[in-house]
């Protein structure tokens, strides 16, 4: 019998709404399951449990907002459900108390729970059995995301409909001045955190793009749209290979001492059409070939742009990678997301005039910054790390 | 496909990868990447979707074609059947 908790998706979450309860009680799970979707400042975070095992009940009602750390469901590691110190078998559900059932006519509503996150909420009456199944709530990414941004409490509309943007109402509708939006809170608590403790210094360097565009040209010169690369592929895995390297730039500073990342897990900052950011990781960035990390790259934006992620791909990044594309400005020089302790940023593509063999050429060549925490490396090995992502983008047949 | 069905199709994967932006607020003669704030990203996922829906190839090397809301749709026209 395990607590499955509210999951911490770093440094700067405090708490998460439980919105969706993907598993039904008395349920198998294996690990790596998605069981739960939770509601945070970054969007909707699919939540992944980590054992094998059958959810034995749920210990918070949907639409509940509830601290990091606070139980939300059981887990028992057999089918048996009866155990003397659970008093309550699946099968025969007491009726729930009154005044906090819902409409046995209109399944809806989680009881509406208060904001603020009390100690450990009281676990909830079992839910009637036509809840347990049809007590999802269903919400298009697009009503969530501005829900999320509004503070919208997404429980007040119940379950009965599937929820569209029309149903949130706009936070320009609203007459008061908006404080700011929980995205922004929580890109500031980062960044605020990271600027006062991450004693950081920068490096920058050119890279000469001719040979890295040509190789992705001639890749998908002969290859459908949904079979082309990205040189941002490039990028990913040249940053990847750097990094597993040069450990010092790879990894978390917690608790006063720096631990090295097992794997390079990528952060990829992703901007979103809503406003801000997210950074979640693209794991093991080190392996597998060009194609499947492109498509593990396209997936992963593409959910995220409905803001749909997994819980460890926003906790675990090792090291960030910011990059511009192709319509942004020459260079970009970021701000470690902490406990992380390096990101690499890179600019927007252009054509510079270049001295090749003591002659000016023009070639295309974009801008790489190094942003690193002294506490962990310092100058040199930092410029041995940019050299070799530099060196990485000079061989794409090698990547 | 005729003119019609083809800017129908064109707005509706771009109305899908840029849901906040409508139609009626762009400049169909300026750069698409720039009226509809996609990157290369999306602008993939757009030729992606569209190759597939006319079983056109939309190669790289035809991206230049393809820089405004009435470039790409002309492109469309040229190369639908």
């Amino acid at each position: 019998m395990t607590d499955f908790v509210m999951p911490s998706l770093g440094a700067d979450m405090e708490d998460g709404t439980l919105v969706e309860q993907i598993v039904a009680p008395g349920d198998p799970v294996h690990r790596g399951d998605i069981i739960a979707a939770v509601e945070t400042q970054k969007g909707a975070i699919e939540i992944e449990v980590f054992e094998d095992g059958f959810l034995d009940k749920w210990l918070v009602p949907l639409g509940t907002k509830v601290p990091v750390g606070t139980p939300i469901a059981v887990i028992r590691a057999s089918a048996e459900p009866g155990k003397p110190d659970m008093p309550q078998p699946a099968a025969p559900v007491p009726a729930p108390p009154p005044q906090e059932a819902p409409q046995p006519v209109d399944p809806v509503a989680p009881p509406a729970t208060p904001e603020e996150p009390g100690p450990v909420p009281e676990p909830p009456p079992e839910m009637p059995p036509q809840m347990a199944q049809s007590g999802r709530q269903r919400v298009s990414p697009a009503a969530r995301r501005r829900a999320a941004q509004t503070g919208f409490d997404l429980a007040s509309l119940g379950t009965g409909k599937i929820i569209s943007l029309d149903d949130i109402p706009d936070a320009k509708d609203s007459a008061q001045v908006e404080p700011l939006s929980a995205m922004r809170q929580a890109i500031s608590a980062a960044m605020t955190r990271s600027k006062r403790e991450i004693p950081h210094y920068y490096l920058s360097d050119t890279i000469d793009l001719t040979l890295a565009e040509d190789f992705i040209a001639a890749h998908n010169a002969d290859q459908p749209p949904d079979a082309r690369l990205a040189l941002g592929v490039l990028y990913i895995r040249a940053v990847a290979l750097a990094a597993q390297k040069y450990p010092d730039f790879n990894g978390h500073f917690e608790d006063g001492q720096f631990i090295p990342g097992k794997a390079v897990h990528l952060g990829m900052a992703i901007n979103l059409r809503s406003g801000g950011l997210v950074a979640p990781a693209l794991h093991d960035a080190t392996t597998g070939d060009l194609e499947t990390l492109m498509a593990r790259l396209k997936d992963l934006v593409a959910r995220v742009r409905q803001g749909r992620f997994r819980a460890r791909e926003l906790s675990d990044p090792t090291i960030t990678l910011t990059s511009l594309g192709d319509r942004g400005v020459a260079g970009i020089t970021g701000v470690i997301f902490p406990p992380q302790v390096a990101i690499v940023g890179i600019g927007t593509p252009s054509l510079q005039p270049a001295v090749i063999d003591d002659t000016v050429q023009p070639r295309r060549t974009t801008q790489i910054t190094l942003a690193a925490d002294h506490r962990v490396s310092d100058g040199h090995q930092g410029a041995k790390f940019l050299r070799a992502i530099i060196k990485h983008m000079q061989n794409p047949e090698q990547l | 496909m005729t003119n019609d069905q083809l800017r129908d199709l064109l707005i509706k994967h771009l109305e899908r990868i840029a849901p906040d932006i409508s139609f009626d607020d762009i400049d169909p003669a300026a750069d698409l990447r720039e009226e509809y704030d996609i990157d290369s990203m999306d602008f993939m996922t757009l030729i992606t979707a569209l190759g597939k829906d006319l079983s056109l190839p939309m190669p790289e090397a035809d991206y230049d074609q393809m820089r405004s809301f009435d470039d790409l749709l002309g492109y469309l026209r040229r190369h639908a059947s």
